[in-house]
């Protein structure tokens, strides 16, 4: 990496960029992918001695023996060191940029990529305050999920496998937050896409658990779409794909509020949907949940899910010049968390709970970005990869230890099913704190990270309704008010899962109720640090009305406004436009007054009041073991049970449709018109040669008559002619 | 004199040539061929080519000639009398063809040619009339064909070795 | 003389041509061939009268050709005759498949 030259973009004034050289950058994105390729090695050895010992007509076990084989020991250390080493490489640049206070972003060019037309792209990446936050996020998450993964899954064959693929995806997922441009986004926005394909289908032996895989390609692959097509209308507007130059020229060249800038900024945002599971592009998700439960925490919840937000915070200038599709953006994000919200009410399953939670926290998200809080998005983004990590990573101990239990105790009852659960508070002392910890901090608990996060969120929604000149007052009323109802249903939701799972009877198989036992320390400590960081995850940027009450702790919080301020280089220029636009945003609720103080505290005293009123409600219930549970519910209840029917809608409306289709194809246009073609040409053919092959009897005379009529007929056009 | 020789020679030239084609067994159109070739030697003759005359003579009608008969002795062919003429639409056909090719040739040689053809190039006969009373018959062929042509000439040669060794091999029998 | 020469010449051609046409056996066919050469041959005489001495050099090549292709002709049906105990060309139709 000897050759990463800071070099400024074209745009860029030179004077700028001279205060802060990035400390090795390169490095940290090649680390994961060194890593990749190191654990692929052993994966690749680890798959050789198998299928070897398949031939041989045995299977291999490689715990059989008294020592682990080295193929299943050196990823222990590969996996989480090189996040270890890429996250103290991020934490330096961090440390130089903050010292650096830079305006514009630093552009490091390696190569050129490729040139074609007027089309150059760069092998460069780009740091500013905004990529450097998802690189924390991504690194520091992404480490202590390869250490909890050590423990996880120690006794899975594939371990350098997982290891391998786990690797593969936090490098793409480097890629999509440092690149320099949409282009090289793009490649880690693939990237990204095949490594939850392969992780989501990581059992590939399970049907069911491979074609969620597909599912989530598939799925992906509709929004994908959208992004090319805004690269390329990005293109034809910009002559380049370079963010530098977009966003500088991004006011001069598009008319605020015009076709392009909107067909654009839908277009990412048909991407963005689909790659952070957005209505109607959500239901990959959910099944998504078929991969290991690390897997679920870092690409399903922490980071992958939120490069839509980053992709639409990294776009704010376009956005921003978009109010229609800025609309948009937040309706579907909060119609997204509205739905997913209550469709958690009624999942049986830990994960999907957790999932379609996921599903909601990033509607809260797009609905933050969508009204142009983008800082409140990313802070948000940001707190949730806290405690949404850790709630999967609980979840994934309760699985484990669920799994074990069953495992040993031979029964075939569903460890994810959380009817199958219940008082394992006493067994899994850690996890149940710490998964508190994290179920107060999603509902919005005053002091834990939630709570600051998705009330800037919904208070800024509040904000932009009442901005003067917002044509879209109306809706972003709505809006707050749908926002303030999700957020008390994840309040209920959230609580609902701990009291099944921690509290009341133990419904465990009686014989795996002893061989219940708290996760290793391997798995634990990273459950803590995140703990750690879902309490204090918040105070970085506690907003200004709080941070002299009693909300914020009378001033004594060190870091209020701060993630503000840090971000300001990178959403000034949208806030700028976004205010010529619409006026300045009236820091009042709508319809009924208040300042930020009082809907604040109202909001976590209302959410305190749904957790409590959820413990005491639901706690006193008697529930039933899911092999005894027969009740269909029926009337809401079973709609939302079923997923309001998304996926029922989607096998009817377009599976089915183009199943269909597909037959009608088969039957009609290939097999009678184009195999039809075919034969015909093959028949018709044979029938001309046939018929020429008349004129070859055989014989000397024939030829020689044909010959001479030849012969007559050149010379006769030369001497007649 | 000339005009007379040129109409004997021609009569008997295109009576053999009739001869070839319409006998009925090969002997005989080889005999009939060797007339017409004895016949355009001599008109050879008088257009003053007296050295292929003499070559027409010696190697066609002679050398080659021969050949043919030896090959039609050799494969037994007299027996074979069956008439071998296709006759009915084929012979029409041939026909057809037969006139179109007069027609073209005799436009170009007689329809097309007002100028040039029908005198005798006096000059030119004039000239080689001269070049062979100094160098002979022989030596007015000899000398261009061992200057100007003489690649080709070499090149004949050695197509006569090939069509040798050709020969060679095509009728040596399989064994 | 010439113009007369020159039309002996296409006459013998056309009657060779017939030859060649009509007649099956290949020993005739050839013998047809030898006289369409001689037709030429002829052609080319007359013509050396009123263009040069090339015409004549230009028979003494055809003749080398004429009897370069007897030898290898009658060596083919010497050949073809080894195998199909006659001469009649249409029994010679493998060309056909």
């Amino acid at each position: 990496m000897a050759l990463a030259a800071s070099m400024p973009g074209p745009h860029l004034p030179v004077q700028e960029v001279a205060h802060w050289e990035p400390v090795l950058p390169g490095l940290i994105v090649l680390l994961p992918l060194l890593g990749f390729v190191a654990n692929g090695i052993l994966a690749l050895r680890a798959a050789a001695r198998s299928s070897a010992a398949l031939r041989a007509g045995t299977d291999w076990d490689p715990f059989a023996g008294p020592a682990r084989p080295r193929t299943h020991t050196l990823p222990t250390w590969i996996g989480p060191g090189v996040m270890f080493v890429a996250f103290v490489l991020a934490l330096w640049n961090f440390a130089g940029l903050y010292g650096a206070e830079l305006h514009d972003p630093v552009v490091v060019r390696y190569w050129t990529w490729i040139v074609t037309g007027n089309l150059q792209i760069d092998a460069a990446i780009q740091l500013d305050q905004l990529s450097m936050i998802m690189m924390l996020v991504v690194t520091g998450v992404g480490f202590l999920i390869h250490v909890f993964s050590v423990g996880y899954m120690k006794d899975d064959t594939g371990y350098p496998r997982y290891f391998a693929y786990l690797n593969l995806f936090v490098f793409f997922m480097l890629v999509l937050v440092m690149g320099a441009g949409y282009a090289m986004m793009f490649i880690g926005w693939e990237g990204v896409g095949l490594c939850s394909y392969l992780l989501i289908g990581y059992w590939f032996t399970d049907r069911e658990k491979s074609d969620a895989g597909k599912k989530a390609f598939i799925v992906n692959r509709i929004g994908d779409l959208g992004f090319l097509l805004a690269m390329f209308l990005l293109f034809q507007a910009f002559g380049t794909l370079d963010f530098g130059p977009i966003f500088e020229g991004a006011e001069g060249r598009l008319a605020a509020g015009g076709a392009t800038v909107t067909a654009i900024t839908l277009l990412l945002m048909l991407g963005a949907a689909g790659k952070s599971a957005q209505v109607p592009l959500h239901v990959w998700l959910p099944d998504a949940m078929a991969g290991p439960t690390p897997v679920s925490a870092l690409i399903h919840a922490a980071t992958m899910v939120t490069a839509g937000v980053y992709m639409v915070a990294r776009s704010s200038v376009l956005y921003a010049l978009a109010p229609t599709s800025q609309a948009v953006v937040a309706g579907v994000g909060v119609l997204t968390a509205l739905l997913a919200a209550t469709i958690a009410l009624q999942q049986h399953d830990i994960k999907k709970v957790l999932a379609y939670s996921t599903v909601s926290q990033l509607g809260f998200m797009f609905l933050g970005a969508g009204v142009g809080a983008f800082t409140a998005a990313i802070f948000h983004l940001m707190t949730h990869a806290f405690f949404k990590a850790l709630l999967f990573l609980g979840a994934g101990a309760v699985i484990h230890a669920m799994h074990h239990a069953l495992h040993k105790a031979d029964s075939h009852e569903d460890a994810q099913d959380m009817r199958n659960m219940g008082g394992l508070k006493d067994r899994m002392r850690i996890t149940w704190v710490v998964m508190w910890v994290a179920t107060l901090a999603i509902a919005g608990i005053w002091p834990l990270a939630g709570f600051f996060s998705k009330d800037e969120i919904i208070w800024y929604t509040a904000a932009w309704a009442g901005a003067p000149s917002n044509p879209f007052g109306t809706l972003y009323t709505v809006y707050w008010l749908v926002a303030l109802v999700t957020a008390m249903l994840t309040a209920f939701y959230m609580t609902r899962l701990m009291v099944i799972t921690f509290h009341g009877q133990s419904r465990v198989d009686r014989n795996a109720r002893p061989h219940l036992h708290e996760a290793p320390r391997v798995m634990t400590v990273p459950l803590v640090i995140l703990a750690v960081l879902s309490v204090f995850g918040g105070w970085v940027n506690v907003p200004e009305p709080l941070a002299e009450s009693f909300l914020g702790l009378f001033g004594a919080l060190p870091m209020s406004e701060w993630l503000h301020h840090w971000l300001e280089p990178v959403t000034h220029d949208a806030a700028a436009i976004q205010t010529a636009a619409l006026g300045e945003p009236v820091y009042g609720a709508p319809l009924v007054g208040g300042g930020e103080f009082a809907w604040a505290l109202a909001s976590t005293l209302a959410a305190a009041v749904v957790v409590l009123a959820a413990l005491r409600a639901l706690g006193g219930r008697k529930y039933v073991a899911a092999a005894r549970d027969t009740a269909v519910p029926g009337g809401l209840r079973g709609i939302l049970a079923n997923k309001w029917y998304f996926d029922e809608a989607f096998d009817a409306g377009i599976v089915r449709p183009v199943l269909a289709a597909s037959r009608w194809c088969w039957k009609v246009v290939d097999t009678v018109l184009i195999d039809g073609f075919v034969n015909f040409v093959g028949n018709f053919t044979r029938l001309a040669g046939w018929t020429v092959s008349l004129f070859q009897t055989g014989q000397a005379n024939t030829y020689a008559f044909v010959l001479t009529l030849g012969v007559l007929l050149v010379l006769g056009a030369a001497v007649f002619l | 004199m000339t005009e007379i020789l040129f109409v004997l020679f021609a009569v008997v030239a295109l009576g053999g040539a009739f001869g070839v084609v319409l006998s009925r067994t090969p002997v005989a159109s080889l005999l009939f061929m060797v007339a017409t070739l004895a016949s355009v030697a001599g008109i050879y003759v008088l257009f003053e080519a007296h050295f292929l005359a003499a070559i027409q003579v010696l190697v066609y009608a002679g050398a080659i000639m021969v050949l043919f008969l030896f090959v039609i002795m050799l494969l037994n062919l007299g027996h074979d009398y069956r008439a071998d003429l296709k006759y009915g639409l084929w012979s029409l056909l041939a026909l057809v063809v037969a006139g179109l090719t007069a027609g073209v040739l005799g436009q170009a040689f007689w329809g097309a040619s007002d100028t040039g053809f029908r005198g005798d190039g006096a000059a030119v006969a004039a000239a080689l009339d001269a070049a062979v009373r100094e160098q002979g018959a022989a030596g007015v062929i000899a000398e261009p064909l061992f200057t100007d042509y003489v690649v080709a000439f070499e090149l004949m040669g050695l197509l006569l070795l090939v069509a040798i060794v050709a020969a060679v091999v095509l009728a040596k029998p399989k064994t | 003389m010439l113009a007369y020469a020159l039309l002996l010449s296409a006459a013998l051609f056309v009657i060779g041509t017939l030859g060649v046409i009509v007649r099956r056996n290949a020993i005739i066919i050839f013998l047809s061939i030898e006289l369409q050469l001689n037709a030429v041959n002829l052609a080319f005489v007359a013509l050396s009268r009123y263009t040069g001495i090339e015409g004549q050099l230009f028979v003494f090549f055809v003749m080398t050709v004429a009897a370069a292709e007897a030898a290898v002709g009658l060596a083919i049906i010497i050949s073809i005759f080894r195998h199909y105990k006659t001469v009649n060309v249409d029994r010679f139709n493998l060309l056909k498949w």
